[in-house]
């Protein structure tokens, strides 16, 4: 009985945190946190580093609201949330500055605007305040890895198209003559219009092929009835 | 004088909040379906960036200085009160205008458009007649933004578009080609 309850949690843990890489991913679905997701996905490395500091703040603000969360009186959390992630960022901050300088320059004031993203603080009223410890984490870090994910994609494709580089490594060649709009803040935009753009078009080609499948599984049945 | 024009037009134009810096995105697709609302919310957004821009230089020039660690959660205290304040003043004034706003107004708060202000204005070292030029500029960019798109949108109700680029996707593309276009403003102060 208590393997069959271990193995039930487990799959439940397992659910919280996948469902946040992919079927709920934070900025291809949700459309949640834009402003770093564009404003510094001008390159992979960044991109990635954006990610880190989100991961971190999220998983540690998640876990503490989650925490408290029967202690913090209702109508002042909100307030109370915002405080908790602005000391982590704080933390963040400063250490990317003693640690990593050149990064935290071309990150700017947007690892300080980490608190002001949708995303954490809708994790922490939607989830980490009515759940507990262990879920909220699973969920924090799934969602910070399907963030993390997004942001990788946008600025792996902005960095190549614009720069013509990959983490610094030339892709094309010298011919490659860079698109700049790319790595310019039009480029941000369209960008992330061209990939809601295709996930649109995947979401109503499965639709699509549920919706034929069901038909082809009716016509069998209606054939048979009529045999 | 000339300098408290210049931070303004580049707050406004040049440096556009929203088109350049990609700050308050939420408002701007959020609120960018009629040019009605996207007018209130512009006109709340300039009200809480000037009176948030007086009171983060309030802390920064006579608390802060001692402890700048505490920079960042100062700065969104004063914030989140600022539109606890604009809140209670449109409910009092303008019932409408409240309702029209409704979940948006206290969602200003976590609006990246208020502390990024609040934090550039630090960082620039801007005194407090330039950082109400700073903020002033900052607010009639995100307006002019929120506008024109909001105009753009409502036209688009009248056409026909594909299905697959309908909402988000449109949205993001309208805003590339808007931000193109506010990037020939760059060569305006080419002095500066």
């Amino acid at each position: 009985m208590a393997t069959k309850m271990d193995d039930e949690e487990k799959q439940k843990l397992y659910d919280e945190f996948v469902k946040g890489i992919w079927r709920e991913n934070p900025v291809f679905i949700q459309v949640l946190g834009l402003c770093p997701s564009l404003a510094v996905t001008n390159s992979l490395m960044n991109g990635i580093a954006m990610g880190a500091a989100v991961l971190f703040v999220l998983v540690c603000s998640s876990f503490l609201i989650s925490l408290l969360r029967n202690v913090i009186p209702k109508p002042v959390r909100i307030s109370i949330y915002i405080v908790v992630i602005a000391t982590f960022v704080t933390a963040v901050d400063f250490t990317l500055a003693a640690v990593a300088p050149d990064l935290h320059k071309s990150l700017g004031a947007f690892i300080a605007l980490i608190v002001v993203n949708c995303l954490i603080l809708g994790r922490a009223e939607a989830f980490a305040g009515r759940h507990g410890v262990k879920e909220s984490v699973a969920d924090a870090i799934g969602m910070s890895i399907g963030f993390t994910l997004a942001l990788c994609l946008i600025g792996g494709i902005r960095e190549a198209l614009g720069n013509g580089t990959l983490l610094g490594y030339s892709l094309f060649g010298p011919n490659f003559e860079p698109w700049v709009i790319m790595i310019l803040p039009p480029g941000g935009f369209l960008t992330l219009g061209a990939y809601l753009f295709l996930f649109a078009y995947f979401k109503e080609r499965s639709e699509e092929k549920k919706q034929r499948q069901a038909d082809a599984a009716r016509n069998l049945t209606e054939g048979r009835r009529a045999a | 004088m000339n300098d408290l024009l210049w931070i303004f037009v580049s707050a406004a134009i040049i440096n556009n909040f929203t088109l350049t810096y990609f700050l308050g995105l939420c408002p701007f697709f959020g609120v960018s379906n009629k040019i009605d609302t996207a007018l209130r919310m512009a006109a709340a957004n300039i009200f809480v960036l000037v009176i948030t821009s007086f009171s983060t230089w309030v802390l920064n020039t006579f608390v802060l200085f001692r402890a700048e660690y505490l920079r960042l959660i100062a700065f969104i205290v004063a914030i989140a009160c600022t539109v606890q304040f604009v809140e209670m003043v449109i409910k009092k004034t303008s019932p409408a205008l409240f309702k029209a706003l409704g979940i948006y107004l206290p969602l200003i708060t976590t609006n990246c458009a208020m502390l990024a202000l609040a934090l550039f204005q630090t960082t620039r070292g801007y005194g407090l007649l330039q950082g109400q030029a700073y903020a002033l500029g900052a607010g009639v960019g995100l307006g002019l933004a929120l506008l024109i798109m909001a105009g753009i949108r409502q036209e688009n109700e009248l056409v026909t578009i594909p299905k697959l680029v309908r909402g988000a996707a449109m949205n993001f593309f309208i805003a590339g080609i808007l931000s193109m276009a506010f990037m020939g403003f760059a060569g305006l102060f080419s002095s500066h």
